[in-house]
């Protein structure tokens, strides 16, 4: 027999693909009633007394890195921060050894950010005994975000349910953009994305959602504008784009732009923000944006995965898989180690 | 099969002595119910003790992240926000739930209670004392007292008119 | 005297048009008319007689790396798929661009003795598509063709100049057909699967834009052009339409092309990432519609073992290629039971047509021919397991996977080199 609360379980939070409907709601709603903890005097529940969860970072990200450290913490979680630049990898050691050496510490979640799309999927095959949190792998999924972002629409009067969100920028390099994708097909919003088509990624529209070239065009009618963060570097070396002030004049978010929007149109963004190319400064200040909250729900949102994977961590074991398909191929072989 | 131990006349009754006990300790009480059969509890008697004239201030808490058992019943799927609008530092609040068993839930509800501040005097209503404790805790106002068996549950129905349901889970 | 007499079986010989039951005798490891009483016999019936299989596109990683295969275990691996001649791509360290690494392969191969091995010399020195290898004297090592294989031929000034030299000689150009311009980075086809995993992708149009500027470059020089393991539906096209033209161009496709799709590296798996990638169901259809049509005349693995830790890297990282010996035949048999080639047709693109194709003394059962021979069931169901492989290397999609179709019998020169499972010798 299932209870309600086993339905929700999972171990490994890779990316909104793999949620039900349900479980997004779940999360968001968990999320919700987190927020009122870190607006407390003493910020601290002992929900995850005695957890301890490793942000291992590849890639340098402040924001994720520290919302995820301040939401373990409230929740008495203890949490390790382990950055690529101090980590193990940078004297040779390949990214599955890092991970498997880590894993032995026996930890209950390990927070992963990766370049590669795909990385924590692939370390899951063989760390079965620890919970994996995807905080960005590559252009693939980033699905603490959307959580987040989905918990700020949710405190909005409108919800998400039906409404419109434009996803402007390099949607082709875009984890958010993706896991954005995913969970409006589950949870019933629509999507337009807004790109020049050398920042699509290849038949995008089989995912459901309407493609612009031109933003004002997308402007009218749509419930959020959500502006993608533009990385320069990557924007001008293949050229993609000809350069910031071309981009910043065809895609980027003013107040010109922001007036041809609806009353109760909002901004997002998932930061770091590049004030004057994606968005300019008064937009992101203004009383649409809805910027800092995201930041605030972030937390929230990821006590909540923090909470419902701890809820589900299987016991730790020392034997890996790695070993036992090395002894079987052995095996098979008639030889031994 | 539920069995109803207390129709609503009961509960009426044991709502108003309740209202009246805690009367005794002053004319400006703070209530925290807990979610959620507490915080409807605590609204029944807060309504009783403004219509006697008491000003009460109100709170509710969700103990669900002071649970000592996410390991073996995973994260609750319908948390609710607490909701603590005044600092409790320096007062006497009550704490209100709806059945008292184990003492789990109010050991949960005092540690949430001190993370938002330190009250001078916390002390415990409850609608129903069903007895069974495993933990050093008594309420200072119960309503009812019945003691029940451990395979039954015991729940307060607040669909339509309150009453209280006693129902065997296990044998 | 009669050493070997293969009995009863449904011998099918596409070079001499036979498929009959028939009985094959061998004397001295060749085969022989007819005969008398044998030491040994082989009961067939019930199974299927045909040449040893000619796989034309091999990587065997002999010399440079041979953690991940040697010409060894290659070999054992050919025989147990029922293959008795494979031709072995250049890219080893070193490359097969000299005449004494060509002659260090063939001799080790034949140390080995289970199936002989015709390497393909580099059309460039050390393929780097700069200047050409000394092609007459690596065909007279006993290269059988030219490829830079792994690396492809981009500068179009050197691919002419190969072409045009090739063809002075009447030589093959065996061409990996990739736009590392337009692939760069990528790891898998770009598509809705690329798109939805967020990995960069190899557009199918890089693949067809080489093939079509090679296809004019050939014709320029009226020289023999061979697009290696074939997987666009625009390739394939422009392949038919040169041969329609009369050009002498010629092309192979690998199993998986015509097995398998894109859908594979959902879940990132990196035993389904090659170099050319998994394509799209269309893409899929037009790779079996040009072996219907004869367009696609050859099946060829592209066997790329590789070591687990290449591959256990996440499939950004991961290595690009599959292991293929060992699944060729089973694989391959879908499309005879498909209705795409009849038996003998589907027989033939492993035999005789690469045969021809490369001029090799291969790929039939004339009499006075070596008695290659490949013996195997249609009908029997197995399970692969990538354990159990006879490759060093695991590297496969169809691990797990129920096969239709079993290699009983492999014979080299007269001699049972596999039988009942096992590689013997």
């Amino acid at each position: 027999m299932s209870t309600p609360h086993q339905q929700m379980f999972f171990q490994h939070l890779f990316g909104i693909g793999q949620l039900s409907k349900e479980q997004i709601e779940h999360l968001v709603s968990m999320g919700e009633s987190f927020i009122e903890l870190s607006r407390r005097p003493i910020k601290k529940a002992p929900t995850l007394r005695g957890k301890t969860v490793i942000n291992l970072f590849f890639e340098n990200s402040t924001r994720t890195r520290t919302s995820f450290e301040i939401a373990g913490k409230r929740l008495s979680a203890d949490v390790i921060n382990i950055s690529a630049s101090t980590s193990a990898t940078s004297k040779g050691e390949t990214l599955l050894d890092t991970a498997e050496t880590l894993a032995a510490m026996q930890p209950h979640v390990l927070v992963i950010r990766h370049s590669i799309a795909g990385t924590c999927e692939f370390l899951a095959d063989f760390l079965p005994h620890t919970s994996i949190v995807n905080a960005g792998d590559g252009a693939h999924e980033h699905p603490t975000q959307i959580l987040t972002d989905l918990l700020t629409l949710k405190t909005q009067a409108s919800g998400y349910e039906g409404i419109t969100m434009t996803i402007v920028g390099d949607i082709a390099h875009s984890r958010v953009a993706r896991s954005h994708l995913l969970a409006a097909q589950k949870l019933g919003y629509k999507v337009r994305v807004v790109a020049p088509k050398t920042l699509l990624p290849s038949q995008v529209e089989q995912y459901g959602c309407e493609v612009f070239h031109n933003f004002d065009e997308a402007i009218p009618g749509s419930d959020v504008l959500y502006m993608l963060r533009v990385q320069t570097e990557r924007l001008t070396d293949n050229c993609s784009f000809p350069s910031i002030r071309e981009y910043h004049e065809a895609y980027g978010l003013n107040r010109k732009r922001l007036a041809l929007a609806g009353d109760n149109c909002v901004v997002m963004h998932p930061g770091p923000m590049n004030r004057g190319v994606e968005i300019s400064s008064d937009v992101a200040d203004s009383a649409r944006s809805r910027i800092l909250d995201q930041v605030e729900h972030g937390v929230a949102v990821r006590m909540a995965v923090l909470t419902a994977l701890c809820g589900t961590a299987p016991e730790p074991e020392k034997r890996t898989p790695r070993r036992e398909k090395a002894e079987a191929a052995m095996q098979a072989q008639g030889k031994l180690l | 099969m539920a069995d109803v131990i207390y129709d609503n006349a009961a509960v009426n009754a044991a709502l108003d002595r309740m209202a009246k006990a805690i009367r005794c300790h002053g004319d400006s009480l703070t209530l925290i119910g807990i979610e959620r059969g507490g915080a409807q509890v605590a609204d029944a008697i807060q309504r009783r003790l403004e219509e006697a004239g008491c000003e009460v201030e109100r709170g509710n808490m969700d103990i669900s992240f002071y649970r000592d058992d996410l390991d073996t019943i995973g994260a609750n799927p319908e948390v609710r926000p607490s909701h603590m609008p005044f600092d409790v530092s320096g007062r006497t609040v009550w704490l209100v739930d709806d059945v008292l068993y184990t003492g789990r839930t109010i050991r949960a509800a005092l540690g949430e209670v001190f993370d938002y501040g330190r009250p001078d005097c916390v002390r415990l209503a409850v609608l129903l004392d069903r007895g069974g404790r495993q933990l050093p805790i008594a309420p200072d106002v119960a309503g009812l007292m019945h003691a029940a068996d451990p395979g039954c549950s015991v729940k307060l129905v607040t669909e339509g008119d309150w009453h209280i349901v006693q129902r065997r889970v296990r044998s | 005297m009669t050493t070997l007499l293969i009995k009863g079986g449904r011998v099918i010989d596409p070079a001499n048009g036979v498929d009959e039951i028939a009985d094959i005798y061998i004397e001295d490891g060749r085969i022989a008319a007819a005969g008398g009483k044998a030491k040994t016999e082989i009961d067939a019936s019930g199974l299927i007689v045909c040449p040893g299989l000619i796989d034309m596109h091999v990587h065997l990683r002999e010399p440079g790396q041979e953690w991940k295969e040697d010409i060894e275990s290659g070999s054992r691996a050919a025989v147990a798929g029922g293959v008795t001649s494979m031709c072995c791509m250049p890219n080893t360290k070193p490359r097969l661009d000299h005449a004494g690494v060509v002659r260090q392969v063939i001799e080790r191969a034949r140390q080995v003795g289970l199936c002989d091995v015709y390497p393909i010399g580099a059309v460039s020195r050390d393929l780097e598509g700069k200047e050409l290898t000394e092609m007459r004297e690596l065909m007279r090592a006993g290269a059988v063709a030219f490829s830079d294989d792994g690396n492809p031929i981009w500068h179009s000034g050197v691919m002419r100049k190969a072409l045009e030299y090739a063809s002075t000689f009447d030589f093959l150009i065996i061409q990996h057909a990739e736009d590392l311009q337009l692939t760069k980075g990528g790891c898998m086809n770009e598509g809705r699967i690329s798109t939805q995993l967020g990995v960069s992708g190899m557009p199918a149009v890089g693949e067809d834009d080489m093939v079509s500027r090679d296809i004019m470059l050939a014709k320029l020089a009226d020289a023999r052009y061979h697009v290696a393991h074939i997987s666009t539906r625009g390739a394939v096209e422009l392949v038919r339409r040169a041969q329609a033209e009369g050009l002498k161009v010629t092309t192979e496709a690998a199993p998986h092309h015509f097995a398998l799709t894109e859908e594979e590296l959902l879940g990132f798996n990196a035993d389904a990432k090659m170099s050319p990638p998994l394509r799209t169901e269309e893409d899929r259809q037009a790779v079996i519609e040009g072996l219907r049509d004869g367009t696609i005349s050859v099946i060829a693995t592209d066997h790329a073992p590789h070591h687990e830790d290449d591959k256990h890297c996440g499939l950004s990282c991961a290595a690009f290629g599959i292991v293929g010996l060992e699944s060729m035949l089973p694989v391959s048999l879908g499309l005879e039971r498909e209705g795409v080639l009849p038996m003998s047709d589907l027989i033939a693109t492993m035999t005789s047509n690469p045969a021809k194709l490369l001029h090799l003394d291969a790929g039939t059962l004339s009499e006075g021919a070596a008695a290659d021979i490949c013996i195997f069931n249609p009908d029997e169901k197995w399970t692969l397991d990538r354990n159990k492989l006879f490759s060093k290397s695991r590297n496969t999609p169809w691990h797990g996977r129920e096969m239709t179709g079993k290699v009983v019998h492999t014979i080299k020169n007269g001699r049972v080199v596999f039988q009942k499972g096992d590689v013997i010798g």
